[in-house]
């Protein structure tokens, strides 16, 4: 009998380690591995008995679980309509396999891309990478084989491949999961990026909140280091700044320094770390990599819609009923996200909101759930697919105050920078709480005497809104990165969507 | 080892990787809890940076800290998966909770966005949370 539990921060944060202790004093005979997760969330810990499911399951559930009486048993795992409607590509061997077994990523095609890649060379496998349609996977979509062409092109004695795994987005845990559950896969894909570009160093920037993904990506590394030599890789930790997810924030802290914001050019790809050329991707695209190599760029391409290809490890999260890691070519749409896959929300309460991309991205309401999720369809809805992440409310969510939220995040996390979010977020806050009062009175800060420069009249609640939209403008197509060019579309789409939670009557236009 | 000697320890293991500071910042954080005036002088000394650039980093990282916390801390959630899980009204509770005996921080975002609202204590991380629970979590600490 094998009995296999997940390992990963999920599964403990639920109590898998006190399950597993309690497995292995019931059932002494029984092989007891830890495994990834399969993404089966609320069903977390999940017991895994020789295929057949349990969960979620406490250490009072063993004995009902070992003698075949147990009320949480699933079925079987690979048949859970959750896992059999995914077309898991990246996320190939979620649940199946140890995250740190050499032996089990080997036997499950693992290593078989770098290989490849080898065989047919750097500019090959740079054309593989291109004709698969792979779009980087932390929110800009930008096509990763052009990337990796022009840090190919670029001449210099040292280039690096930069990891970006300091997923701070709300809603998301993709990253986490693969690099927690597979990260041999990780590895493999930067080692043939590095092949593809010419570089021979790697550095993977890790967030402090992810203690276990930092020592299983440390053990991981270190384990696998002959496999990929020449290629020599490091874990980097960050420290708890948000923006340091934007990719040069991210270079200057990998460099030692503040995580500020660099402007583009000169792009990261001709000076990136250190002044070298350097690829930076997300977990997400370098994990999928492998993929592409191995099977072919067509099989890849072969997913997906208009200009997305491939697959999303689509991350559902917040008030769901069946939260978890849902990976699915492009072009499946919200609503089949949220309400079949989803289940609605986890409260019982209907869905008010769903919020997609993490803090940056909008709010969108159950009359928009016919979006495909693609890039472009996202873009057009002025939204944005970011990392895959969708986090549902109930409809006891209040909207301006979400839209204070994402000022108030904007704020906190601000590097400094550029003045249009590091004064526009404080400026935002203050007027998202005047809308809340209903505009601004007589007695306002600015009204008094010593005010000099001040406007001293009363303003209306419609004026602040023009003020707030403008604010949002300014801050759009003013700031130096994604933290305030899109605190704007959480803002904005809650003001679009939820008139009424600003205060403004239905007979007045929204803007 | 006295004080000294542990941080020269840190520097040492860390000095000749390519931009050691923010390694040796993580690791003095981790062991003495907080990044004072005086290692920071120390550190911009060895590695030949100005106090300034050194300051920079400690005043700019959440992680980092000039003093020594006096209780002990829980992270709890406030990121909008957990805020649509219902982290506010706990947030709103864990002081009185804590009572004096605990320090209760805000973090944002653990990576487990579907069993909220969480919480991390040192390096453990605690999903969902009600009242009771976070009461234990708190007692225990």
């Amino acid at each position: 009998m094998r009995i296999a539990i997940s390992d990963d921060a999920l599964a403990i944060a639920c109590g898998a380690d006190a399950l597993a202790e309690a497995f292995a004093k019931a059932a002494p005979d029984a092989e007891i591995v830890r495994t990834s997760s399969w993404g089966m969330q609320w069903l977390e810990p999940l017991v895994d008995i020789d295929g057949m499911g349990f969960g979620p399951a406490t250490p009072g559930d063993v004995a009902a679980i070992l003698d075949g009486s147990s009320d949480k048993a699933i079925g079987k795992i690979e048949d859970h309509p959750f896992i059999a409607k995914q077309q898991r590509l990246t996320f190939a061997r979620a649940g199946k396999t140890q995250p740190l077994s050499l032996e089990d990523y080997s036997e499950t095609g693992g290593w078989a891309g770098l290989k490849k890649a080898h065989e047919i060379g750097p500019e090959a496998t740079i054309e593989m990478v291109t004709e698969s349609g792979l779009r980087g996977r932390g929110g800009a979509g930008f096509p990763a084989g052009i990337k990796w062409k022009t840090v190919a092109g670029a001449v210099a004695d040292q280039k690096y491949i930069v990891c970006n795994a300091d997923e701070g987005d709300s809603g998301t845990f993709a990253d986490r999961m693969l690099m927690e559950g597979d990260p041999y896969c990780l590895i493999e894909g930067m080692a043939i990026a590095g092949h593809a570009v010419g570089a021979t160093r790697g550095y993977v920037y890790l967030r402090s909140e992810y203690p276990h993904a930092i020592r299983k990506m440390e053990a991981a590394i270190k384990a696998s280091a002959h496999l990929v030599s020449p290629f020599e890789l490091e874990v980097r930790v960050g420290a708890g700044a948000y923006v340091c997810g934007e990719e040069t924030s991210l270079l200057n802290s990998l460099e030692g320094k503040r995580g500020e914001v660099r402007a583009k050019p000169p792009l990261p790809a001709l000076e990136g770390l250190f002044g070298k050329p350097t690829v930076v991707n997300n977990v997400l695209t370098l994990a999928a990599v492998p993929y592409v190599l191995s099977e072919g760029a067509k099989a890849y391409a072969d997913y997906g819609m208009g200009r997305s290809r491939g697959t999303m490890p689509v991350q559902l999260a917040g008030n769901i009923k069946h939260g978890g890691l849902f990976e699915i070519a492009f072009g499946i749409t919200l609503g089949e996200l949220v309400e079949e896959i989803g289940g609605g929300t986890d409260s019982g309460r209907p869905v008010k909101a769903v919020q997609v991309g993490g803090p940056l991205g909008a709010y969108f309401p159950p009359s928009m759930f016919h979006l495909p999720f693609d890039y472009e369809a996202f873009t057009e809805a002025d939204g944005l697919i970011g990392h895959g992440g969708i986090v549902l409310f109930d409809d006891t969510a209040d909207m301006l105050n979400q839209a204070h939220f994402a000022m108030e995040f904007c704020a906190i996390e601000s590097c400094g920078k550029c003045t249009p979010c590091r004064i526009g977020a404080v400026r935002g806050q203050e007027t998202l709480e005047r809308i809340r009062a209903g505009g601004r009175g007589a007695g306002a800060f600015e009204a008094l005497p010593q005010m000099h420069n001040a406007k001293s009249s009363d303003r209306s609640l419609e004026d602040e809104v023009v003020l707030l939209t403008d604010l949002c403008e300014t801050m759009k197509f003013g700031s130096l990165c994604a933290l305030g060019g899109f605190t704007p579309y959480p803002v904005m789409s809650a003001l679009t969507h939820w008139p009424e939670d600003f205060g403004i009557k239905e007979t007045e236009p929204a803007e | 080892m006295n004080e000294t000697e542990r941080l020269d320890a840190i520097i040492a293991v860390h000095r000749r990787r390519e931009a050691p500071l923010m390694p040796i910042l993580n690791d003095v954080q981790a062991e003495f809890g907080c990044v004072s005036e005086e290692t920071r002088r120390h550190i911009a000394q060895a590695l030949n940076l100005t106090r300034a650039e050194v300051h920079g980093m400690v005043s700019f990282y959440h992680d980092y800290h000039e003093t020594k916390a006096e209780l002990p801390i829980l992270k709890l959630c406030r990121a909008e998966a957990c805020q649509s899980r219902g982290s506010e009204a706990l947030a709103a509770r864990a002081e009185a909770m804590a009572n004096g005996r605990a320090e209760i921080k805000a973090v944002y975002c653990l990576g487990l966005c579907s069993v909220g609202p969480n919480a991390m204590i040192g390096e453990s991380v605690h999903a969902r949370l009600d009242e009771p629970a976070l009461e234990a979590l708190i007692r225990e600490l």
